[in-house]
């Protein structure tokens, strides 16, 4: 086994396109516990643990400009303001332990069904920088996820960063587990209302073969808030409609069952989790009051 | 590959090193640093906690190539000298130790916590040692002993 260790960014990219077959390591909390029980011995591992400015977030454009390799304690303390649904995320994933080391470009790399940065990333239309020695592209983020575990990454293409716009209002996410630290989601569940836009996005983690938006749900619940003039006056959507919402956002699932959880019992949850998120959205939206 | 690290404040090689191997697998078989336990092997139970340049981290989850000219202290930097450290000695009078196992680990989280927050509320404990597990039933202890380590240093007994 090889063990590249770039010590810039052109590095890194030049190490990739001469060994496609080099896998990433940041974090290592994906790949490590692979390597330890020898499910996995790939021929080259590519150290991204020295290239500084993996591990930095700027604002550019408005946008946060996420290095792939910053931490989740980093985006759990200091991005709770621009992205809270992620910074919710972030104080979710493992242990402080974990957190200290994972990382949401790993996130992207590992690709499973129940990363818990991808419903986050999902409802706040991120973008994936994904760069190779041929150039850059963004990856909108519903694109990026290809099936379980993989993802629309070519052989000689890196995570660099990750690009989100700041919450245009209340985000949620949530996310159902055995306890509240080191817990594989069984579902989750985010939400991103956008006021200046009049729009809702919604991302569903853990109970389809990628992570996926809810759609359906997603243009039912934007209908609703608009006819009903809801955004102007605040009045939260009635119960029926929060409930179809949930409907919907359970209908957009394609479960399995498995040792976490079953089929049935992942569709149910999603509901539940869709609507506590938007009744906890929406009483942040009117400002701290309870909603019905 | 040969691997050079600063750990417990020394210098310290290793060579030989396979390039898939753990600093954990280093620590122990290879600088012989005993105290750092190996349980799961995948980030779960907390057991082989050590501080990588000052961040509490699990051993098991860091290749060893990637602690090449960082810092690690084990739990074997907590005791100096003038003997065991505040939060050792905690453990050990609460009866926060049974088979002993998860304790390095724990001893290690707890330090890191102490050191951020010397005042923890209840809440940023059980936060900071969620990532520990121990089988012998003994949390209650534990967070007993958490909580004599702070009250001691908030003292300045030490």
């Amino acid at each position: 086994m090889d063990f590249l260790r770039p010590a810039t960014w052109e590095e890194a990219l030049a190490a990739k396109a001469a060994h496609p077959e080099a896998v990433p390591i940041a974090g290592g909390t994906d790949l490590m516990v692979e390597l330890n029980f020898g499910r996995r011995r790939p021929a080259c591992l590519l150290d991204l643990g020295r290239i500084g400015e993996l591990a930095r977030w700027h604002r550019e454009k408005g946008a946060v400009r996420l290095g792939a390799a910053v931490p989740y304690r980093e985006i759990a303390a200091a991005l709770g303001g621009p992205l809270p649904a992620l910074a919710h995320a972030a104080r979710a994933v493992g242990s402080p332990q974990i957190r200290n080391r994972g990382t949401v470009g790993g996130n992207l790399g590992t690709a499973s069904p129940a990363g818990d940065a991808h419903p986050a990333l999902l409802a706040a239309g991120a973008a994936v920088e994904a760069a190779s020695v041929r150039g850059t592209r963004l990856i909108p983020v519903e694109e990026f996820f290809t099936g379980p575990r993989r993802n629309a990454l070519a052989a000689d293409e890196l995570i660099r960063a990750v690009r989100i716009d700041p919450a245009g209002g209340p985000q949620e996410f949530a996310k159902v587990g055995t306890r509240n630290a080191m817990v594989v989601a069984v579902c989750s569940f985010a939400l991103a209302l956008d006021e200046a836009g009049r729009s809702v996005r919604t991302g569903i983690g853990s109970a389809a073969p990628t992570p996926r938006r809810a759609r359906e749900a997603e243009e039912f619940l934007a209908g609703v808030l608009a006819e009903g003039g809801h955004w102007e006056d605040r009045r939260p959507p009635p119960p029926s409609a929060a409930r179809r919402f949930a409907e919907l956002a359970a209908a957009a699932c394609a479960p399995i069952d498995d040792v976490r959880g079953s089929a049935a019992y992942r569709r149910h949850a999603v509901a539940v989790l869709a609507r506590r998120t938007l009744d906890r959205t929406w009483t942040a939206y009117r400002g701290g009051e309870r909603c019905a | 590959m040969r691997v050079n690290l600063t750990v417990n404040g020394r210098p310290a090689h290793a060579e030989g090193v396979w390039e898939g191997e753990s600093l954990l697998y280093v620590l122990r078989e290879r600088l012989g640093l005993f105290g750092t336990k190996n349980a799961c092997e995948q980030g779960e139970c907390g057991s082989c906690t050590v501080r990588l340049d000052g961040e509490p981290v699990c051993a098991c989850l860091v290749a060893a190539g990637q602690a090449e000219g960082r810092e690690v202290e084990t739990v074997e930097s907590l005791a100096g000298a003038a003997g065991l450290s505040a939060v050792q000695e905690a453990f050990a009078e609460a009866g926060a130790v049974q088979c002993g196992f998860c304790t390095p680990g724990l001893l290690m989280a707890t330090d890191a916590l102490l050191r951020r927050e010397p005042r923890p509320a209840e809440a940023e404990i059980r936060e900071a040692l969620s990532g520990n597990l121990c089988r012998c039933t003994g949390y209650e202890q534990i967070l007993s002993a958490v909580r004599l380590a702070a009250a001691r240093r908030a003292e300045g007994a030490r």
